[in-house]
């Protein structure tokens, strides 16, 4: 049985992308067969992030009408055989997404990936209520500060009572905490919440702590999901992020200002 | 009449009429009789589905006439909504009228779940669409089973207990006809209604309304008191009102002569 998780979030550019990206990329290295899906209709970006923008022929909204088939619309990724992606419209506008849509889609893509990640709209239009209907498991994109963590409590709010396994009574959905564009520095002086304080807002299992990064902007531009820069601060964060979510013991990371910049700044260094 | 042009909700009146069976008990000894009788009731169209946003209108409204309001029965109206497919949780919305002094007495446009939703709080489906005028006859001798059933229901249902395990997020309501209990935290913009007393083995950060319908014996218990609001049968504080030193530790309230009383626990 094919796991779907979304990624979301209440506010918008708080790093659902480039941790559906990362993630979807993780699972696959690791050896799980994976399709990551760009529920963003109208600003097609997962592509972009994914560097396989030129090879996008097909997208969801050309499945949904009929006028492609699934197998037409993914996109095999270069780097990894196991990893699958299926972009977004840039040109349809919302509307094209129905529940029967969506829920033959992704019945279809259970039938061959172990996961289908859901790249996730902000709030709660209608691309994020069709990514986080029929999901699984939500991982929960917070910033460290007041309004994204209060806009995630709401979207959790909405994750318990608007999805599929809400609705049929299943188990509940299960919800995942990852803290991004953490800054560890910033939360010492008092400018940011700390893990804690996030926790203890949301009371959540944490998946993970991504560090504020210069490497996610480098990724980007090159178009390879961060978790690749295995030498980057924030590619680590996202390896233990997979890892912990399969199920693997990682103490977490990230949290505390580096030793290593003290010193740097003792001693003068660069 | 206050005025019905708010884009948010609008409310019909008088749209609905109930009219009950014409026929009477045959025995002339019978210790009771059905007769025809029949009114006239609001209907609440609902074109949004964001609580807070219907709380503020409807705020605005009962300020603008409040006698009017006061008790008032209402036919709640969903078909709008789910012609949109936009959802909206029935006890929420109920428990939304009810603190605000109305008496939800029907829904008409449910969805099922939303219906049996409505069944359990002991409100009937009316099942004529709201495009139509909308007047529901009830033939035959005998009341109709289903609103016998419903009633039996309602009475059975009327002061249920209620226990959450899950956290209630910001922006979600949870009603209760009898004791609520929360075994976690309640977040900063979630509100919690009971007709009884509230139970909250978690951080109380939201607001919470304990004895909604007028029990000042009702009383809220918290492992930790960070409350935006407390009331109890309508008497409130607000977090400004709560003493510091109070703040932060578990709690007991409960009323003196229209005073809240808090207690350490
Ligand atoms: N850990 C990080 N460090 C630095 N920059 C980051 C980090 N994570 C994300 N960003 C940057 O934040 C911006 C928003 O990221 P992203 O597009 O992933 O967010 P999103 O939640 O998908 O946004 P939207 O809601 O618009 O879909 C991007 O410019 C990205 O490079
Ligand atoms: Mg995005």
């Amino acid at each position: 049985m094919a796991r779907i998780i979304v990624v979301t979030s209440g506010k918008g550019g708080v790093g659902k992308t480039t941790s559906s990206a990362a993630i979807s990329m993780g699972l696959a290295l690791r050896g799980h067969k994976t399709v990551v899906i760009d529920f963003d209709v109208g600003l097609r970006n997962l592509d972009l992030i994914m560097g396989c923008e030129r090879r996008v022929v097909y997208d969801l909204v050309n499945v949904i009408n009929g006028e492609a088939t699934l197998n037409q619309a993914l996109i095999k990724d270069k780097r990894c055989s196991e990893l699958f992606i299926l972009p977004a419209s840039q040109t349809r506008d919302k509307d094209a997404l129905s529940i029967e849509g969506v829920g033959k889609i992704l019945e279809d893509l259970a039938k061959d990936f172990e996961y289908i990640v859901c790249d996730s709209p902000a709030g709660i239009e209608r691309g994020a209520t069709m990514a986080m209907y029929f999901a699984d498991d939500a991982i929960v994109v917070t910033n460290p500060e007041v309004s994204s963590v209060r806009d995630s409590d709401r979207m959790l709010g909405i994750l318990a009572s608007k999805s599929r396994r809400a609705e049929t009574a299943e188990e509940p959905i299960r919800e995942y905490l990852l803290l991004t564009r953490y800054n560890p520095e910033r939360v010492e002086q008092g400018e940011m919440l700390s893990v804690e304080d996030v926790q203890e807002i949301l009371s959540l299992q944490l998946l993970g702590v991504v560090p504020e990064s210069k490497a996610i902007l480098n990724a980007s531009n090159s178009g390879t999901p961060v978790i690749l820069d295995t030498d980057s601060d924030a590619g680590q964060a996202y390896s233990d992020i997979v890892a912990r979510y399969l199920g693997e013991d990682k103490p977490q990371r990230f949290i505390v200002k580096e030793k290593q910049g003290l010193f740097k700044k003792l001693f003068g260094g660069k | 009449m206050p005025d019905a042009s708010s884009p948010k909700t609008q409310i019909e009146s008088p749209k609905t009429q109930l009219e009950s069976p014409r026929t009477h008990l045959e025995s002339p000894k019978a210790p009771l009789e059905f007769k025809s009788a029949s009114l006239t009731i609001p209907a609440l169209r609902f074109f949004s589905n964001d609580l807070a946003v219907i709380e503020a209108t409807l705020r605005g409204k009962i300020a603008q006439a409040t006698e009017f309001f006061r008790d008032s029965p209402v036919m709640m109206d969903l078909q709008l909504l789910n012609e949109q497919h936009q959802s909206v949780d029935v006890e929420a919305l109920v428990g939304l009228l009810r603190a605000l002094g109305m008496v939800p007495v029907g829904l008409r446009g449910g969805s099922d779940a939303q219906n049996r939703a409505a069944l359990t709080l002991g409100i009937f489906r009316h099942s004529a669409p709201s495009g139509a005028p909308s007047e529901i006859k009830i033939p035959g001798a005998e009341p109709s089973p289903e609103l016998l059933d419903k009633s039996a229901l309602a009475a059975e249902k009327s002061q249920e207990n209620r226990v959450v395990t899950q956290p209630v997020r910001s922006g979600q309501r949870v009603y209760a006809s009898g004791d609520l209990t929360v075994t976690a935290t309640v977040s900063a913009g979630a509100e919690i209604m009971a007709e009884g007393n509230i139970h909250v083995y978690g951080s109380l950060r939201g607001r919470a309304l304990a004895g909604v319908q007028g029990d000042i014996n009702s009383r809220i218990f918290c492992m930790d008191l960070q409350a935006e609001l407390i009331s109890i049968a309508g008497i409130y504080k607000l977090r400004d009102d709560i003493p510091g030193d109070v703040q932060h530790k578990p709690a007991h309230i409960s009323l003196d002569n229209e005073l809240i009383i808090i207690r350490g626990l």
